[in-house]
Order: C-alpha cells, then structure tokens, then sequence
C-alpha cells in the first residue's frame, strides 16, 4: 500500500490498489434537506466517495458544501466540487476552511461552465483564478499551511485529496494531455473524466499521458454516464459543448425499442467498464447517472465492484 | 480605439423630455471612427431627433457639433460661450467623454448617446471586435500576443477549459455565432512561434489592483507635466 497523506477514503482506496469508484449527486433547486440526503442513501454502500456539484451548468442549487457537510454528517465522504466562477480567492479559501472544519477531506478543483449556460444569464462571473490556479491554492494550504494571502495557519490546515477534471474529447486535443501536465504539477492528485464515449480517442489519450508518465503520478477515474434513451444521446452530441458522442452509440440505441433503451444504456456503460479495465492507468470509475441515481447500485454491483472495500 | 454604438432613438427621446432647447455633440474621436458619434452620427441623429419633433408637433431646437474630442479640456472649453443656448446636450462620445463634459459643464444634463462597448479593432467596414479589456498589466508577451483575459469567455490563465470544441468557445451556441476560443489561438500561436514550453508552467494569481478592482485609475507622468 502507498503512502497516503490525507484521511481522504478516495485516497486510502486508491492506495490500497483497489478500483475506486465514486459517483456524483446534483442538489436541488430549493431548500429541502432530504433530497440530497436521498440521493446519499441510494448510492453510498456503493461508492467509495460522493461527488456533490456546485451550481453545475449555472444553475442556482442548494450549495456544494452544504450538501457535502450533510452527506459528511451521515457518515459517507463527500467530495466537494468547487468552480471558480462564482467566488473569488476570499470566498474560495473561505470555503475551504469551512469544508476543513467539518472533517471533508476530498475537493474537485472545476472553472466551471460559463453563466451563460444557466438560469442567471445575465449575472457577472469571477472567474478570479482558474481550476489549475484552485488545485494550487488547496495544495498551498494543505501543505504549506499558507493562504494566498501569506497568512500561516498553525492548526487547522485542509487535509484535501485534490482531485481536477479533465476532458479528453474536448479541442485541441494535443493539448489536453500538457494541460492534464499542468494540473498535476499544480497538485492534482486525482482526476474525474468527461464522461467517455469515444472509446479510441480516450484510449488514445490514455497512452499520450502515459508516454508522459503520468499515470504513475495522478489516479486516473474514467467518467462514465449511462445513456437514459437515444434522445439523451443525440442532446449530449448536439447541444452539450465538449462532449463527443459516436453516431455508433445513436445507432445502438436507435436499434432497440424505446421500453429497452435505458437497459441498453446500462449495458453500454457496463461493457465500457470492463473495457477500461484493461487499461493501463485507469484506477477508478466516476459514474455520473445524471438525475438517474438510482441506477447506480445496479452498475456497481454488475461491473462486479461490490462491495466496497473497507479501508482505515 | 474605444468602440461604441449608438443607442436607440426611442431611448434618447426618453431623456430629453421637457427640455427645449437641445445639442447633439458629436466627438471625432473614436467614436467618429466606429461611425458611432462623429459629425455624422451627430447629424443623422439630429435630423431624426427633427423629425420626430416635427410628427409630435413640438418646437424643440435641436442643433448639433462635433469636438475634435470630448476627453480633452481644451477641445470642451470651445463650448463655453454656447452653452447657455440649450437646455441639454445628447453627447455621442465614450462614456468618458460624457462624464467629463457632465464635470465640465456642471449645470447643464449631459445624456449619453451611445453605449461604449469596448477597445477593439476594425475588421472590416462595419465590423469592429474586441482586442483589450485594459486590465492594467499586459500579459500579451507570455501568451504569443493573444489575451486570454479578453478572448477567453473565463480569463483562464491556464486554459483552454474542457468546452473548447473545433477551435471554437462554448459560449458560441448561447451567443448565436461562432467564437473563437482563445486559448485553441494561442496554442497555435506559441506553436508557430517556438514557445510552446511556455504553456507547461501553471500561472499565477492576476493582480486585479490594476483592474477594474483597483478603485478609479490614473497615470501620473512628471516628465512630461509643465
């Protein structure tokens, strides 16, 4: 077992050499507590650590680290997004030390989309670092004991597994695998993929960054997001920038009756698993079932990754 | 050069209800070039202002000028014995020009007349895009002479994010037009120019003191003062 150096579970899993697997759940539009607490349950005998989104797309939601501290508060780890395009450097340190001081351990370091996308089109963005800027700034305060400002913290320091995003499908591609080079020598520790359809061109991109070596310094999760029906397919391809769906998965889809679509989505997602597992420096799976989360037990279970491990 | 357009014609006539007596002021500065508030622009607008007052059956006098600028006292102070000939003034320069003709001619509702849009170039004849947000700190020697504060939809300093899709930015579906992303041009930029390795390292915080986070700004130059 590797050396860890947070009390992340992510990290202990990784270290340990097991599959991790991590989903994600989106808070609600309003104030109710047990949505997310809801969407906890459903998934979290299942995953190793639950992703909470924050204001994903631009759209207002209950906050990221609210959500996060009840899924804390429950007993299951939460990983907590962070874009930077609704906080600047105060708020976003700010909100760090808050998430430290209830114990939350892994952080998903995001831009995020623009508000354009969302339903405060016309609001100001921040936008006052980036995602490679966020993952230097957590890593300052965990390691250093430093705020951006200079400012020492004796005690109280985060003790964050950093994770980042990357997108292999998005252009231009030569430069994905540098720009992942750079997230890494800011501090990523983990990385959580755009959800994978193309599966030659992230294989390609896979052996690009292990020519670099850097699977051997950056755990590497395959995002996946299993199709509801062939009109979610054909969306994602159309109108969601950045994400490449093949017409052969419209086509498999288009193949069978409407009732069977979504088993047929389940299936596709499940065979990706199997084939990325074969891949070298894939270390984990982040299943992202959008507003489908109750799917999620049902792949884990068949992608045969249940149980979870129990680490210390 | 500061780009700007004008603003419509029912917006204007919004203001200038109750006065009478009425100056249209042009500015052959930038304006004039993005054919926005020049002598021109001033005219036509004037004409229109005419017009309309002829339709409503009111008698407004509405004449119009044009200053070689509105950012220069010297060129401000040629109004001095006129002003007191109108009730208002519709000023067709940047919004720097209306504020300093407004801390000029203190008495007297100064109306913009055009929106300011931005510093930018001239494409073509009618076409006019943004190059430069005056962030106070060019960083245009590190990014192959491309601004990703002004051309990136974020300000990455460490871009392209993950919507960069053909060379183009996510925003363009919202916006109805293709928009370059601005990080696909400097990556092709620096290629062309042997520096790719300037890409590798993660950038630093931006000092926004020299932003628009930095109060009003102002350069003092004791070499060249009287």
């Amino acid at each position: 077992m590797k050396e860890t150096i947070t009390p992340s579970r992510l990290e202990k899993i990784l270290a340990a050499g097991h599959w991790a697997v991590t989903s994600e759940c989106g808070p609600p539009r309003d104030g109710r507590p047990e949505i997310i607490e809801k969407k906890a349950d459903l998934i979290g005998d299942y995953v190793d650590a639950i992703n909470v989104t924050d204001n994903q797309t631009a759209v207002v939601r209950q906050c990221s680290l609210a959500a996060c501290i009840r899924i804390k508060l429950k007993g299951l780890e939460p990983v907590l997004q962070m874009v930077t395009r609704d906080r600047n450097r105060i708020a976003l340190q700010s909100d760090l030390l808050g998430a430290a001081s209830y114990g939350i351990h892994n952080v998903l370091c995001l831009t995020g989309d623009h508000q354009r996308f969302g339903d405060h089109a016309s609001s100001t963005n921040v936008f006052d670092m980036d995602s490679t800027r966020l993952i230097q700034t957590v890593k300052m305060m965990r390691d250093d004991g430093r705020l951006l400002s200079g400012h020492e913290m004796h005690e109280g320091r985060p003790q964050m597994f950093i994770g980042a995003a990357e997108n292999p499908f998005a252009d231009p591609f030569e430069i994905r695998v540098m720009r992942l080079a750079k997230k890494v020598k800011a501090g990523a520790q983990f990385i959580q993929t755009q959800c994978i359809y193309n599966m030659p061109k992230f294989k390609l991109w896979m052996k690009l960054l292990r020519d670099e070596g850097l699977h051997e310094k950056v755990a590497i999760l395959a995002g996946l997001t299993p199709m509801k029906n062939v009109g979610m397919a054909k969306y994602m391809k159309n109108r969601v920038p950045g994400i490449d769906v093949p017409d052969d998965i419209i086509k498999r889809l288009a193949g069978v009756p409407k009732e069977k679509q979504a088993d047929e989505g389940i299936q596709i997602c499940l065979e990706q698993i199997e084939e990325l597992k074969q891949e070298e420096g894939i270390r984990g799976f982040h299943v992202m079932a959008i507003e489908w989360e109750e799917k999620v037990p049902e792949i884990v279970e068949r992608a045969g990754l249940y149980p979870r491990p129990s680490v210390n | 050069m500061i780009m700007a357009k004008a603003k419509p014609l029912e917006e204007i006539l919004s203001y200038l209800e109750g006065f009478q007596r009425i100056l249209v002021l042009g500015c052959n500065g930038c304006v004039a070039v993005c054919e926005a508030g020049g002598l021109k622009e001033a005219e036509v607008l004037a004409s229109a202002l005419r017009i309309q007052n002829m339709q409503a059956g009111d008698r407004r006098d509405i004449q119009e000028l044009s200053l070689t600028r509105q950012c220069d006292k010297e060129y401000l102070a040629e109004l001095k014995d006129k002003m007191d000939n109108y009730d208002a003034v519709v000023s067709l320069a940047c919004g720097a020009g209306v504020q300093f003709m407004a801390e000029m001619y203190t008495e007297k509702p100064i109306f913009p007349g055009v929106d300011t849009c931005f510093i930018g170039v001239t494409e073509e004849q009618g076409v006019w895009t943004e190059r430069c947000q005056a962030c106070g700190q060019c960083i245009l020697a590190e990014t192959g002479g491309i601004c990703p504060i002004m051309r990136c939809a974020k300000r990455m300093m460490n871009g392209p994010c993950g919507g960069s899709e053909k060379g183009k930015c996510e925003i363009s579906v919202l916006v109805g037009r293709d928009v370059d992303c601005g990080w696909h041009l400097i990556f092709e930029r620096l290629k062309k120019l042997g520096q790719i390795g300037r890409f590798a390292e993660p950038a630093l915080d931006k000092d926004w003191t020299l932003s628009r986070d930095g109060g009003p700004r102002l350069i003092i130059r004791e070499d060249v003062r009287p």
